[in-house]
């Protein structure tokens, strides 16, 4: 197996059992209050649908509590990256699936986005 | 420009409604449906699978309304395209003249009546929005040039009425700031969290960025009632409304009369920009609303003025 499916291996042996990392190769967890906003049946990047049960649970899987309730809360206790849960996360970048975000995160790889994308003019990346 | 940018951006009052959904009939299925509301509505939202049960494309459907001589917003989703299709779906919108576009994430496939269908969700609603206003800058998400750009209005939606309530317009702020210049919110049975939503939006500016448009809905019956309240994710209808209908000796009378006191209260909103009507069924009660709440139709509107302040 080479280096790379080595990290990727241990990083999933890290991150799977305490976030349900799902190895998108892109981690946002620092962003996100340190829940893995993949988790979302919809694997919604951007914040919560419309479709929260009343109750804060999923629309799809009512017996789970939304994601991105989680997210809020936990950012917001977070004492660092304040204010990042407001950023414009750029679509997945579906190459990326199964790679080490660690590796990508060193490489720079995970912060490149196509080169259409605008975040919008007030959003900071 | 769409009457609907230009109205806007002059901040006068607008009515959009919801095309009730097609599934054949041709053309005049389509006019047949817009008729009894055509006098009051400034754009129609074409829907796009709504509650993920299918029906006619919103492109389609939106294209049918130009031909009837009204203005289209198409809604797209991202439930059931990935990024090509979405982009595609946009620029062949923009080739026949649909500049209203009003982009959602989606209700998920579980919601509908094909749950084994696999879900998409290649982008999410603000990521969408996004992408809208980068055509419009001249170019497709991986930076190819288009020429000449397409002109579109990009709206999205926003859901006040479930949580987390206190982030929803931090929500509608993000949806701003990726592009959106409406937002038409989700229908609310509780009119304490439209107004709570609507007074943050004001006090934090994020009415003034882009304009909010609350959702009327206006059902007949208090198995539609139930309907809503138990199958359509999102929408949470208090015990005591459906208890209300069930216990009228008109429901149709009754469900009218709550449509009638949501919208008065939407109208009272600081920022309100407009309202948004949804009617299962193809009858006049959208004019019938209208009327009542003192909207006056459209040709009259643009004659002689109107805002909100004073029907309330």
């Amino acid at each position: 197996m080479s280096i790379a499916g080595l990290v990727a291996r241990a990083e999933h042996a890290v991150k799977g059992p305490v976030w349900g990392c799902q190895m998108c190769g892109q981690c946002v967890l620092h962003s996100t209050g340190l829940t893995c906003p993949m988790n979302c049946p919809k694997t919604l990047r951007n914040g919560p649908c419309g479709g929260v049960r009343a109750d804060g649970h999923c629309e799809v899987k009512p017996e789970m509590r939304c994601v991105w309730l989680k997210a809020y809360e936990r950012s917001e206790r977070l004492p660092v990256w304040r204010g990042h849960i407001e950023h414009l996360r750029p679509p997945v970048d579906n190459q990326l699936k199964g790679s080490s975000a660690w590796l990508n995160l060193i490489s720079g790889r995970d912060r490149q986005v196509p080169g259409g994308w605008v975040a919008g003019p007030d959003v900071t990346p | 420009m769409s009457r609907l940018e230009r109205k806007l951006s002059a901040r006068e009052f607008v009515v959009t409604a919801e095309l009730p959904v097609i599934d054949g009939g041709g053309q005049a299925e389509i006019e047949r449906q817009l008729e009894p509301m055509r006098p009051f509505v400034d754009a129609f939202n074409a829907t796009d699978n709504p509650s993920a049960h299918a029906h006619c494309s919103p492109l389609a459907v939106a294209i049918g309304l130009l031909q009837a001589g009204v203005e289209p917003v198409m809604q797209l989703v991202c439930r059931d395209r990935n990024r090509l299709a979405l982009e595609a779906d946009l620029m062949g919108a923009a080739i026949h003249g649909i500049e209203n576009i009003c982009c959602l994430t989606g209700d998920d496939v579980s919601a509908g009546d094909e749950p084994e269908a696999r879900r998409v969700f290649d982008l999410d609603g603000p990521q969408l929005i996004a992408l809208a206003r980068g055509l419009q800058g001249g170019h497709y998400l991986s930076g190819r040039r288009i020429e000449p750009a397409p002109h579109f209005l990009v709206g999205a939606v926003e859901n006040p009425g479930t949580p987390p309530y206190e982030y929803r317009v931090r929500r509608a702020a993000m949806k701003a700031a990726a592009g959106a210049r409406f937002l038409q919110l989700q229908i609310c049975f509780r009119p304490v969290l439209l107004e709570r939503f609507m007074r943050v939006a004001h006090d934090t500016g994020v009415s003034e960025r882009l304009a909010l448009i609350p959702s009327i809905c206006i059902l007949r019956t208090a198995g539609g009632m139930r309907f809503v309240a138990h199958h359509v994710p999102g929408i949470d209808v208090p015990r005591d409304t459906v208890a209300r209908v069930e216990n009228a000796p008109d429901a149709e009378t009754e469900c009218f009369e709550i449509a009638y006191e949501l919208a008065s209260h939407a109208l009272a909103q600081p920022g309100v920009a407009g309202l948004h009507f949804i009617s299962f069924r193809k009858d006049a009660g959208i004019a019938k609303l209208c009327t009542r709440l003192g909207i006056p139709p459209r040709i009259e509107r643009e004659t002689n003025g109107y805002s909100a302040s004073v029907a309330v």
